[in-house]
Parts: structure tokens; C-alpha cells; sequence
């Protein structure tokens, strides 16, 4: 009888339960109630794959990976870390003498906030240098900002807990970036801290966000990667593939490939642990926080510091304030800021070297911001600042009127198959407008 | 070893692509086996040594087992006062006894007990009167009553353990309730006449 039953349960009602391919009975049982098996099969199975990518397409997977580095050695260093102003400073002391194997998960997770910008930065200049914001992965792109953003806040925070000099002046100076708002400024900042400065109460809610944003900074990581399997993945071309020719199933050929990545990275990363755990960090942060004595040269962690020089840069509060907010809000509008269809800088030889250049001028930023407010530095980083913007607000939206791009590949495997990427093939003469995917 | 190396590589019949068509699949196993388990064993020592850490971190740190010990000092305890100390977050419980209550203990023929032991063997040798246990009932971790001059102590004159009517004698033996094991007894020893080292 309850066989009979399930035999029509199957035939009629086929369509609630997942026609699932797994060979496996009981991951087949699962799969058809919850195609989580197909799904990664077809995500990160079979997912068609551009042939062409380099090895910047590797950042994302890292960026992954390291999240889940953070969030695992972040878990377990809050077991042993104290929020409150008294303590917060022994406690971290306390993780690195006296916890089993503390400095090395305390070293890997300082340690890995760095590896996590670095990554991330290269992710982003992958993103630009190839146009991968541009139609129609913009939403891709803006959810990406929104990820470095929250990243931003999230190693703010962090870096707060420690309770050291650094920690807390870091703290009073970025909190009091609000006051420069006109009128509600200085009520935001007594909000931001729940009292008159940056004291225990502020150090308790740094702490509880810093513990949620990985969580939400995991929950948008999801959506983005949504948006990439809608679109697919952009290549070093940036022409969108046409035919089966231009791709390769995800595994196990990027599976491998990111694989090998991985280890790379994570050479790179243990050495920073092991061999020069304080190399990014800064002295003064292991001097217990003091409100009565500021560091005589005050600097954020180095991820900061281009954004920082921006903010320097001008000589009015709120100025200063606006351009850095600035710089991160003008991410979102790039996809329509960029007038050119061509993707990759590869077929823009003027913007190719801009974009160099503005690369260049972002390392200048990030040497200015580290250096004392005075000049020459304010006039370098003032400079720096204008191209920083002038590239995102005249060079992207005019030059494609004038720039004449070189003639696109006819497709992924015609250019890979001709041994040389993306040299000029006998086949269009001018660049065709991009297809829509 | 050399043949090994010069032959095509081989695949395994899983292996995509029509180029790959290889006669020699289905007979036993294939290089891309061995692969497969070294690089399976890699990952799996290599996830170990990385799970170690995090799991360690959790064990007592440092400066716990440095606190491991604690010192009494017993001049002040006089004869029928108990005194309670912490050593390792536990309440310990340190007693002096009456010369009755240590006769009372001894009267009692051990093969009736729960959990049968002599008095003489929870005290050390000629320090009679110093009965020292972890005041944790082995039913289920409350902390007896006994030690206040005002408290009950049961119907055996030691403790008595509120939450499920445990009974423990004189020398801190379960007699009577749901415990099983009679209270139990740290290391410790004395470090002279008045001073004892628990830990």
C-alpha cells in the first residue's frame, strides 16, 4: 500500500521533486528534494567557462578563500578576546602569550586582512583593466563596491579592537569624519560613539559589528557570485563567447587552475605569518591606548592610505570628507561613466595607458597618505587626486568619441587558436560594437 | 620505472574529450589514480595540521594551567570548622574533624557502602583529621551542603546535596541518594604542619 502510494506519488507529481542525475541513492533521495548537488554540479561542474582566462581571474576564488580564513580564525580568537576597554588590550596580549598557538591565529587573521585587501585590489583592477563592470555585469560590479565597502568598515573595526594607541586615535579620527556634516555632524559622532569620545561603549559596538559584517560581507559575496552565473565570467578579450569553441567546463580546468592559485597564495601569505607578522602593522599599536596622548605621526593601516591622501588632499573638513566618500561612491557609477563598448583595455591603445597611469597615480596616493600632512606631499597628493577623479569623470565618458579601438577577435577560440591573444586578425577591419550577452 | 615515464600518460575512463581515447583504461588502476589518492592525502593531512591550531586554541591556555594550584593555609581552621577553597573553578572542601567524627567514619563496616573505601585511605597518613575533597556531588555537579556550621548535613553528619537528596558521612562517602561515587579527592599534599598544597 505505501508502496503503491509512492509509485503514484512519482508519476503525477514528477514536477515537485527535482529530476536529479546523481548516481549515489542516497545523495540522489537528497538532490531530488534539494538540488544542491545539481547545483553545484552545474555551477561549478559543467559551468561553461571562457578558455582564455589569466591568471587574474584567480583573485576571486582567493578573495573567497580568504573570507573563510577571517571568519575561521576570527571565531575562535573572539573566544579569547575581551570587548571592553579595561581589558581588551591584555586580552589581545593574553591570545598571543599564553592561548595555545594564539599568535599564530591572532598573526594569521592581522595578517589576513591585509592579504584580503591585496587581493581584492587586484580583483578590482581585473575589473577595470579588462571592463568587467561594463554591460551587463553592472550589477555584478556594484555589488562588488558594495562588498569593498563593507570590507573597509569591517577591517576599520577590527583594527579598533586591540585597544592600542593606533586602534584608538584610528578610531577618533574616522568617527570624526561625520562631524564635518553640516548641522547633524556633531550628534552623529556622539551617536557613533554612545558617549562624549571613543570609550567602551563605542569599543563594544565596534566589536559586535565587527563580528556581524563578515556574515552580511558572506550573504552579498552569494549574491555577487549569483550575478557572475547569470552573466557568466568576462575574459582578458572581453568579447563574450559565442559558440561551445570559447569555453571550457569550470572543473576541472579552472577548478585546477584556481587550485594552483591557492597555493601560491597561501606561500605568500605564510611567509607574511611567519617571517614578518609586523611588517604591515604599525609599532604603536602595541602601546595600550591612551586619550591623553596622540601619536606624533598617525597613519591608518596601509590599505587605507589612498583613500586617506584623498582626504588630506584638500584643505576645507567637509571637502576632504565628500572627495573621499567620493572616490568609493563614483565606483558605482562607472558601467555608465565608460562610454566605450569595447571591454578589454587590450583594443583601447589610449585608455590603456591612462588606465596605467592611473594605476601608477594610485600607488602615488597610497605613498602620500603615508607620509606627514605637509609638502611636498599635499601638492603631489592633490595632483593625485585630481587624475584620480579626471579619469573616471572626463577621460571614460569622452575619450571613446575620439579613440579608435583595434579590431576585436572574431572569437575566443579564433584568437586563442592563433597563438597570439588578441592580435589583429584578418577579419573585421574596425571594432564591432559588443554583443549583448 | 624508466617505462613508467616513457608510456603516454593514461586516463582514467571518467576523463572527457574523444582525443583521450587510450586502449589501456579499465585495467586496474591508472596513473591518475595514484594522483588522485596523493593529492587526497595531501589535502588531508594538510586540512589536520591546519584544524589542529584552532582546536587547541580552546584547551586551557597558559595562563590557566599556571593557576592549576592553590594554597591553604590550615592555622586558622579550628577543630569542627570546614572551609571552602576554589582550585581550578571547583570549591574544595577542607575539614578538620572532630576525634568523633573521624570515629564515626571508621565504625562503619566498608562492605556496606556504595562506593567502598576505608576512611584511611581519603586522608593522609597521620593527618586523621584533615579531610579534604572536591565539594562536587558525583550524581550530577551540585554543590553539597554541610560546610556552615547552620547547614544540614544529612543523616551521616557529613554533607548533604540539596538538589537530589544525596547523603555523604564523615569521610565525604555517599551513603544514601542517587550519587554514585563517593566525593572525591584531589592531589594534595602538605607542604608543612599548617600549609597544604591542592593541585
Amino acid at each position: 500500500m505505501a508502496d503503491s502510494h509512492h509509485e503514484t506519488n512519482e508519476h503525477n507529481d514528477v514536477r515537485r521533486l527535482h529530476d536529479s542525475k546523481v548516481a549515489n541513492p542516497l545523495l540522489r533521495w537528497i538532490d531530488q528534494r534539494m538540488p544542491v548537488i545539481s547545483m553545484i554540479q552545474l555551477e561549478y561542474g559543467s559551468f561553461p567557462t571562457p578558455r582564455n582566462f589569466n591568471y587574474f581571474w584567480n583573485f576571486g576564488a582567493l578573495a573567497m578563500v580568504t573570507l573563510a580564513i577571517m571568519i575561521a580564525t576570527g571565531v575562535v580568537l573572539s573566544m579569547q578576546y575581551a570587548a571592553h576597554t579595561m581589558l581588551a588590550f591584555d586580552s589581545v596580549e593574553r591570545i598571543m602569550r599564553d592561548v595555545n598557538y594564539g599568535w599564530l591565529l591572532r598573526y594569521a587573521h592581522a595578517n589576513g586582512a591585509s592579504m584580503f585587501f591585496i587581493v581584492t585590489y587586484i580583483h578590482m583592477w581585473r575589473s577595470l583593466h579588462y571592463g568587467s563592470y561594463k554591460s551587463p555585469r553592472e550589477l555584478l560590479w556594484m555589488l562588488g563596491v558594495v562588498l569593498f565597502i563593507l570590507m573597509m568598515a569591517t577591517a576599520f573595526m577590527g583594527y579598533v579592537l586591540p585597544w592600542g594607541q593606533m586602534s584608538f586615535w584610528g578610531a577618533t579620527v574616522i568617527t570624526n569624519l561625520f562631524s564635518a556634516l553640516p548641522v547633524v555632524g556633531q550628534s552623529i559622532v556622539t551617536w557613533l560613539w554612545g558617549g562624549f569620545s571613543v570609550d567602551n561603549p563605542t569599543l563594544n559596538r565596534f566589536f559586535s559589528l565587527h563580528y556581524l559584517l563578515p556574515f552580511v560581507i558572506v550573504g552579498v559575496t552569494f549574491l555577487h557570485v549569483v550575478a557572475l552565473h547569470i552573466t557568466g565570467s568576462n575574459n582578458p578579450l572581453g568579447i563574450e563567447p559565442k559558440t561551445k569553441q570559447d569555453t571550457i567546463p569550470f572543473h576541472p580546468y579552472y577548478t585546477m587552475k584556481d587550485s594552483f592559485g591557492i597555493v601560491v597564495f597561501l606561500i605568500v601569505y605564510a611567509v607574511l605569518v611567519f617571517f614578518m607578522p609586523n611588517y604591515l602593522g604599525h609599532p604603536d599599536n602595541y602601546i595600550p591606548a591612551n586619550p591623553l596622548v596622540t601619536p606624533a605621526h598617525i597613519v591608518p593601516e596601509w590599505y587605507f592610505l589612498p583613500f586617506y591622501a584623498i582626504l588630506r588632499a584638500v584643505p576645507d573638513k567637509l571637502g576632504g570628507v565628500v572627495l573621499m566618500g567620493g572616490a568609493l561612491v563614483i565606483l558605482f557609477f562607472l558601467p555608465w561613466l565608460d562610454s566605450s563598448p569595447v571591454r578589454s583595455m587590450r583594443f583601447r591603445p589610449i585608455t590603456r595607458w591612462l588606465f596605467l597611469l592611473w594605476t601608477v597615480n594610485f600607488f602615488v596616493l597610497g605613498y602620500v597618505g603615508g607620509k606627514p600632512a605637509e609638502q611636498p606631499y599635499i601638492l603631489i597628493a592633490q595632483i593625485s587626486t585630481a587624475y584620480y577623479f579626471a579619469y573616471f569623470l572626463v577621460i571614460l565618458p569622452f575619450l571613446s568619441k575620439f579613440e579608435r579601438p583595434l579590431p576585436l577577435p572574431e572569437s575566443i577560440a579564433h584568437a586563442v587558436l592563433s597563438r597570439r591573444g588578441g592580435g589583429p586578425l584578418p577579419a573585421g577591419a574596425t571594432a564591432k560594437p559588443m554583443e549583448k550577452a | 620505472m624508466a617505462d613508467v615515464l616513457a608510456s603516454p600518460p593514461k586516463t582514467s575512463p571518467a576523463e572527457p574529450g574523444p582525443h583521450h581515447a587510450d586502449p589501456a583504461h579499465g585495467e586496474g588502476p591508472v596513473r591518475r589514480d595514484f594522483l588522485k589518492l596523493a593529492t587526497g592525502a595531501f589535502t588531508a593531512v594538510g586540512v589536520g595540521v591546519m584544524a589542529w591550531p584552532f582546536i587547541h586554541s580552546m584547551n586551557p591556555s597558559q595562563d590557566v594551567l599556571a593557576l592549576a594550584s592553590t594554597d591553604v593555609e590550615l592555622g586558622p581552621i579550628a577543630v569542627g570548622q570546614a572551609v571552602t577553597v576554589m582550585w581550578r573553578g571547583k570549591p574544595v572542601f577542607v575539614r578538620r574533624r572532630t576525634p568523633q567524627e573521624i570515629q564515626e567514619a571508621r565504625a562503619v563496616p566498608v562492605g556496606e557502602l556504595p562506593d567502598p573505601a576505608t576512611d584511611q585511605s581519603r586522608v593522609k597518613p597521620g593527618k586523621d583529621e584533615w579531610l579534604i575533597v572536591i565539594g562536587i556531588c558525583t550524581h550530577l555537579g551540585c554543590v553539597p551542603l554541610g560546610q556552615k556550621p547552620t547547614d544540614a548535613r544529612g543523616d551521616y553528619g557529613g554533607w548533604f546535596c540539596p538538589c537530589h537528596g544525596s547523603h555523604y558521612d564523615t569521610s565525604g562517602r555517599v551513603r544514601r541518594g542517587p550519587a554514585p561515587l563517593n566525593l572525591a579527592l584531589p592531589d594534595y599534599s602538605f607542604t608543612s604542619d599548617t600549609r597544604v598544597r591542592v593541585g
